[in-house]
């Protein structure tokens, strides 16, 4: 199917995506950087997750020359959207740089749309005039793009890293971007089994608003709440994607609210009652009454496992009853967390302590406070 | 000429060969419908088919039928409509009713089918899984703030004001001392004690006998405040204003004097035997700032209980609720028009308000778009007859439900729409001795107990289908409904699919 059937397809299907899928990930803590091939690899051993319906990858690190300007990595049917496009994001943004994306043609990826990939910041006067925070200006600024200009999907956001993703096996997906050429802190990536659509490239994994990047494998049952909760805060949920409204409820808990992590974690996943009965700390009881009280419509319900990547860390995270594969891994300062533990060995043969996190229990890693 | 001309409706029929003559139906029947003169006679004018006699014949002599009487149809003179203006013809005033509105209107709720998962989300087992009820009721902050507690833990900057804490999102509906008995009272206090959840007084205030099951109770301040006292406001979890009733909105309570005897007086701080009649408005609410004053006197009252306030589901209840909300209340109890009563005039109750359904989908949506839904919990009421009504109506975006006449019928009550007269042959709409005696207390509370607690298992097995293990997350969840027979404005108000989408 063509990128723009695809995307008309996307426009009109009102029904959400299911899908399950096989992902993977690490991050040096101490900042090293490592090539494109290594995830790759990674997730070449679990291809069998995945259908052919969608590939990506997301890289941290990696425009050490841009990294004060948002990356924004765009799709678009053809030319007159691809214009349309350029007006708005001239009158908004300083646009410091502007270039196709480099990408190798190979069979297994079937009509690729245009692909452009931006370097800019919002317009100081813009800013000023809307009275809003340069995040905020880019977010809305981004939804703005993907709803109203047609055959236009921007799928990257962030600074200083970039999502690359599109309908295909996810080692075809990072031949095509060109992923080895890229040298990231962190690296994560995903290979997709949609159910119920031929798949289209915005749909692909890691979804991305700003520098959150997230792969999901699961479906979201609590998703007709999730998205309204979420429209109390003025995000759109667009996508008709559950993995869409894992990356706004980390975007609204963590960046919006300002709550640590671990907590946002707590949120998503949160305890069972009876744990929370049985805790025997005053403080920390009420701290997760509270938390279940207030964020009850920001629980995530049904199986999943995610990988989530931010500037300065990785966090995978399994629903509360853990029904979706998770492992984790440790080397010297590396941390993986992978669907398989194959796809862990594979490149990194020797771990120091290789473990499957518990339901509902986060595995962080973050870089180290000098890097 | 006889009264009022009204054929019996009901016709009473004893086999006289099975009937022993032990006069039990005698004894039972709340309307005086047998007599014994050497066999047992019935009068089926008297008949109301609330069951009593059925219920006790030892011998099983007893049928009840309908009048079989034919009346020449007429689809625009339903007989209903015939027999309401014989009755009016012969005595002038409105007809009183009890229960909820009878007319045939179209029930949402039967037009509404749940989602269930297959193969690709995994539906969870409730015999083998957690699933959680777990409900409060309350103000929730919009964003909690926390800070390291020093041990690489984090501790709570802002606190949740007091919520009520429910284990089941099924608590039991206003019903007044006075319009219900003593006992009922009784039974409905020691069921939500055991089940975690809360019972409403009502408008006709507390027995002191009831003030230790306090926080299993909320105490409801009518326009009448019959019974409203500081001691009785603190006598409860929470305190709600009761502004309006689904099954008689815009206009107060009306309980019979008859009903009004030495206890219930005492209680309601009346006279005995005079009719306790509330006044239609709260006659120091005139507009929503006169309720934002008596909702922070009663917060400063209780210190600071949640304080609800009951409303009848009108046109514009939206509009209404965002107003409520932002007067300060805790809580919004949406009373829809199939609401119960204990004595309403017909008119209301079948004509006025609109389904509980639509209030609640129009509200949750209002208050969501105004950014204001954690300010207050939504309970809905008024026309709950099942678990699945209850799951569709948290996924339509209530916190909680509210059950009355559920409950009543769980303790006997046969629907027989006759609570005004105070002659329920059941023990429960009446203040007379000899019938209130009828209901026992403990056997009540065990019944309720009983249904609650097979609501909540349906619940979760309902949850766990749908392939969630709290109950927050089907609360609003309308993307797990579907409408099937409904129109298409309906569903578009409600924002649920119709099936096949
Ligand atoms: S209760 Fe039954 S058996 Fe007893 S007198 Fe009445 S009809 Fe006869
Ligand atoms: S409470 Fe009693 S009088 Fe009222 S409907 Fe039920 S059985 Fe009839």
């Amino acid at each position: 199917m063509a990128f723009g059937d695809q995307y008309k397809k996307w426009k009109v299907d009102d029904f959400k995506v299911s899908s399950a899928c096989g992902l993977s990930g690490f991050i040096s803590r101490d900042g090293h950087l490592t090539g494109g091939e290594v995830i790759i690899e990674s997730m070449r051993v679990i291809r069998e997750r995945g259908n052919g319906l969608g590939g990506g990858f997301a890289g941290y690190g990696i425009y050490p020359k841009h990294e004060e300007h948002y990356a924004l990595h765009i799709m678009f049917e053809d030319a007159n959207g691809k214009s349309r496009c350029e007006e708005l994001l001239e009158e908004s943004l300083e646009v410091e740089a502007s270039e196709e994306m480099p990408t190798m043609p190979i069979p297994q990826i079937q009509a690729p749309p245009i692909l452009w990939r931006y370097f800019a910041v919002p317009r100081r006067e813009k800013l000023t005039a809307e009275g809003l925070s340069a995040d905020d200006f880019m977010v809305r600024l981004v939804m703005a793009i993907n709803t109203t200009v047609p055959g236009t999907f921007v799928f990257s956001s962030g600074k200083n890293m970039g999502v690359f993703k599109a309908v295909g096996f996810a080692e075809d997906v990072g031949e095509f971007f060109r992923i080895p050429d890229y040298s990231a802190y962190t690296w994560i990536g995903h290979g997709r089994f949609p159910t119920n659509t031929p798949g289209w490239w915005g749909g692909a994994h890691p979804f991305n608003i700003l520098d959150w990047a997230v792969v999901h494998n699961g479906e979201i049952s609590s998703y007709g709440i999730n998205k309204r909760y979420l429209e109390m805060f003025g995000y759109h949920c667009t996508l008709l994607t559950d993995t869409e409204v894992m990356a706004y409820l980390f975007d609204l808990l963590v960046r919006k609210q300002g709550l640590p992590l671990p907590i946002a974690c707590k949120i998503l996943a949160a305890p069972f009652w009876k744990s929370i009965d049985e805790d025997d700390d005053p403080a920390e009881k009420e701290l997760l009454e509270s938390l279940r009280m207030t964020y009850g419509s920001a629980l995530v319900n049904g199986p999943f496992a995610v990988i989530v990547g931010y500037s300065r860390g990785m966090v995978g995270l399994n629903d509360r009853v853990k029904l979706r594969p998770l492992v984790a891994a440790t080397k010297d300062e590396l941390l993986y967390v992978s669907s398989e533990e194959s796809a862990i060995r594979q490149i990194c043969p020797r771990p120091d302590r290789v473990w499957a996190p518990p339901a509902g229990q986060p595995v962080i890693g973050e870089l180290k406070g000098d890097v | 000429m006889p009264g009022t001309m009204v054929p019996s409706e009901f016709i009473i029929n004893i086999d006289q060969e099975r009937c022993r003559r032990c006069k039990r139906c005698v004894m039972n029947c709340g309307f005086g419908a047998f007599e014994f003169k050497d066999r047992t006679i019935a009068d089926s004018s008297k008949c109301v088919a609330c069951h009593r006699c059925v219920v006790f014949c030892p011998e099983e002599a007893i049928t009840i039928g309908r009048n079989p009487l034919a009346f020449r149809e007429n689809p625009s003179w339903d007989v209903g409509l015939r027999k309401s203006i014989w009755r009016q013809a012969a005595t002038p005033g409105m007809i009183l009713t009890g229960m909820g509105n009878d007319l045939p209107w179209l029930n949402i709720f039967d037009h509404l089918l749940i989602d269930a998962c297959q193969v690709t989300n995994p539906s969870i087992d409730p015999l083998r899984e957690p699933m959680e009820l777990r409900t409060y009721l309350g103000r929730k902050p919009d964003h909690l703030e926390v800070e390291p507690n020093g041990n690489g833990g984090f501790g709570l900057k802002n606190k949740v004001s007091n919520n009520i804490r429910l284990e089941v999102p099924i608590m039991f509906s206003g019903m007044s001392y006075g319009s219900v008995s003593l006992n009922v009272h009784r039974a409905l206090a020691i069921a939500a004690e055991q089940l975690g959840t809360v019972m409403n007084t009502g408008e006709g205030g507390l027995h002191e006998e009831l003030y230790p099951y306090a926080d299993h109770i909320i105490v409801q301040c009518a326009s009448g405040r019959f019974g409203v006292h500081s001691k009785y406001l603190n006598a409860g979890a929470a305190v709600e204003i009761k502004i309006g009733q689904g099954a008689k909105p815009g206009i107060g309570g009306h309980l019979p004097g008859e009903k009004i005897g030495l206890d219930v007086s005492g209680t309601r701080m009346i006279p005995v035997g005079t009719d306790a009649l509330s006044p239609a408005p709260h006659h120091d609410i005139y507009s929503i700032e006169d309720l934002s004053q008596l909702i922070y006197a009663l917060k400063e009252a209780t210190d600071y209980k949640p304080i609800s306030v009951k409303i009848a589901s009108v046109h514009n209840v939206a509009a209404i609720a965002s107003g409520i909300a932002r007067a300060g209340a805790d809580i919004i109890y949406l009373d829809g028009f199939r609401g119960g009563t204990g004595a309403s005039p017909a008119v209301i109750r079948d004509h006025v308000g609109i389904p509980l359904e639509i209030a609640v989908a129009v509200v949750d949506e209002q208050l969501r778009k105004e950014g204001i839904r954690n300010l207050v919990s939504i309970i809905a009421a008024g026309g709950i007859r099942s678990s699945a009504d209850v799951a569709k109506v948290i996924a339509l975006g209530a916190d909680a439900v509210g059950i009355g006449t559920a409950a009543l019928i769980a303790m006997g009550c046969r629907v027989c729409q006759k609570c005004y007269t105070g002659n329920c042959s059941w023990g429960i709409a009446t203040q007379k001795p000899e019938l209130m005696g009828r209901l026992d207390p403990d056997w009540g509370a065990e019944r309720l107990v009983n249904l609650v607690d097979s609501w909540s298992t349906e619940l979760k097995e309902i949850l766990g289908a749908l392939g969630v293990n709290a109950v927050e997350s089907l609360r609003g969840n309308r993307e797990r409904l579907r409408t099937l027979g409904l129109d298409a404005t309906t569903a578009e108000i409600l924002d649920v699919k119709p099936a096949g989408r």
